[in-house]
């Protein structure tokens, strides 16, 4: 029995296939270099710009000069290529196409290493560097190597306050950081049917933090009802009993939250362990955890109170930013002390707004807590949404007690 | 696809953050990434790098897409990188550029002198010679070429 990653690229594992790309991605970060290289490729024109998507989100809005210019230029370029654009303030990239753009059995290909979010519809999504985006444009084709398979097999339900975050952060910490390099991850087995989309696409989104290719979850009733909302109609994808190289049994009902510390994503301890930990700030956003749910979650926990920390709020997209608005909860987080940030990806990756001072340690629930990665000498602890709004409302590293708030 | 150069080692899973950190990705001025090319890592490593051949611990480049990792590092001199393991998407970047990037299980003294021939499949350090994982055709094809920019113009 194929694998999704073989199914959905048509070729057994170890080969190696040229094939369409459905959904081509790239950002205001990866897209300046693409850019450059495909037109020194000497190339006329994008080859599918109905499958071509170029998304501001990195650095949102500009905060130089340098910056705002590298952007004007792409600008225009997504103009003359009639791509579909989408400007400052509309969000993360990899949100942005699980918005009702990406379907099941889809070959979707992002200058971001995060690309990988999207397989939880059950397409074969990965990331890629700028040259190979630029070929893309060219070509609408890109060549893969079918890579091989380890199922992490969840078991049981989450219970109490552990998060598909959790899961995440439990899922890496098995693997370690290298331990699905060249490989695809799919997640199988009883426990990821309970866990909804949002949740799928935070365990998809950790997936390349192992060094995995891609990480997939089978389209199923789930799935469907979630694109059904955005007018789409797919089928599910056939559950089958592939072979995997591995298998990984992680049981969901006896989670309970965890943090990545160390300047290492899969350096994992529970979060119990290192209880009482003094925060300088709190972010919760992300490709990992920005969506409406998670902003849910966190208002939930923390509407009513004050938070004692300084607390950055991103939401993923401007339509998780509507509809929170809608719903009353932004409210409730401005009135609660926390700052919100226009949708895009925020302080993850240190390039703008957010920066950490010396010394400073912020608790993210982002995916990547490398050396100086949200600026010089600051340090990143990386948890769940739960694990954020109640160490936000303490000041330091706090064990939620949330039960059933999901 | 034969080079050579003196040996710089690095350790294990060395991010592409700490290659090139974020606060410098926002420019196309090479010689930038160049001037700040490991600085979280090691700020005097910029300085060494040219006619380096650097040998890694496993899952070189782990970490983001960003392909100014590997142009930082072509830029400023590196002949070729050399690791047990890469990360993917770092070392697909490579070939792109026109980086070499050799999968060697092999150990590293700092300064001994490094050769390699890709397209043979071996490296030689110290005059002890090992095995490299070899590339595919295209791979081999796209490195020859000096890059996937190359080929594409030679090829399309």
């Amino acid at each position: 029995m194929p694998t999704l990653s073989e199914q959905v690229l048509g070729a057994p594992a170890g080969s190696y296939v040229d094939v369409p790309v459905d959904r081509a991605m790239a950002h205001d970060g990866t897209g300046v270099l693409a850019h450059q290289a495909f037109c020194e490729m000497g190339c006329p024109g994008i080859r599918r710009p109905e499958c071509t998507y170029l998304i501001f989100d990195h650095i949102a809005p500009a905060n130089t000069s340098t910056t705002a210019g590298l952007q004007r230029e792409l600008r225009q370029f997504a103009r003359e290529q009639g791509i579909t654009f989408c400007d400052i303030g509309s969000g993360i990239c990899h949100q942005v196409l699980a918005e009702g753009i990406v379907r099941p059995g889809e070959v979707v290909v992002g200058a971001d290493s995060h690309t990988c979010t999207l397989g939880a519809f059950g397409a074969f999504a990965t990331g890629v560097g700028a040259t190979d985006m630029a070929a893309i444009w060219a070509s609408g084709t890109t060549w893969f190597r079918v890579p091989e398979t380890i199922g992490i097999r969840f078991i049981g339900q989450l219970r109490g306050a552990a998060e598909a975050k959790d899961a995440a952060l439990d899922y890496v910490r098995a693997l370690g950081m290298d331990g699905g390099n060249y490989r695809a991850l799919e997640f199988v087995g009883e426990g990821i049917a309970s866990i909804p989309m949002a949740g799928r696409l935070t365990l998809c989104n950790m997936a390349v933090e192992t060094g995995a290719k891609a990480g997939l979850c089978r389209a199923d009733r789930e799935t469907l009802k979630y694109l059904a909302a955005f007018g789409i109609h797919a089928k599910e994808q056939v559950p089958e009993s592939p072979h995997y190289v591995k298998e990984i049994p992680l049981d969901l009902s006896s989670l309970v939250p965890l943090v990545a510390t160390g300047h290492r994503v899969d350096h994992v301890q529970k979060v119990a362990a290192l209880a009482g930990q003094p925060l300088d700030q709190v972010f919760v956003g992300t490709c990992t955890n920005g969506r409406y749910e998670d902003l849910l979650r966190f208002a939930r926990i923390v509407k009513g109170k004050q938070v004692k920390v300084r607390t950055l709020v991103v939401p993923a997209s401007r339509k998780v930013l509507e509809r929170i608005s809608a719903e009353g909860i932004l409210t409730e987080l401005v009135r609660a002390g926390c700052v919100i940030g226009p949708p895009g990806c925020g302080p993850c990756l240190g390039a703008h707004m957010g920066v950490l001072g010396e010394g400073e340690t912020c608790l993210s629930t982002a995916n990547r807590n490398f050396t100086n990665r949200m600026g010089i000498g600051g340090d990143i602890l990386l948890s769940s949404v739960a694990t954020a709004a109640v160490s936000a409302l303490a000041g330091e590293l706090t064990v939620p007690e949330v039960p059933h708030v999901r | 696809m034969y080079g050579e150069g003196q040996a710089i080692c690095l350790g294990n899973d060395v991010d592409t953050d700490r290659i090139i950190a974020g606060r410098y990705l926002r420019t196309r001025d090479r010689a930038l990434w160049a001037a700040h090319v490991f600085e979280d890592l090691d700020p005097t490593l910029a300085a060494r790098l040219k006619g380096t051949v650097l040998m890694a611990g496993k899952n070189m480049g782990c970490g983001s897409s960003r392909e100014q990792a590997v142009i930082a590092l072509k830029e400023a001199g590196v002949v070729a990188v050399i690791a047990p393991s890469f990360a993917r998407i770092f070392y697909r970047n490579a070939i792109n550029i026109g980086l070499p990037v050799i999968e060697c299980p092999v150990a590293c003294r700092e300064g001994a002198m490094v050769r390699f021939n890709l397209a043979e499949g071996w490296v030689e350090v110290d005059g002890s010679q090992c095995h490299s994982t070899p590339l595919s055709p295209k791979m081999l094809a796209i490195l020859k070429a000096g890059g996937l920019v190359p080929y594409w113009r030679e090829h399309r």
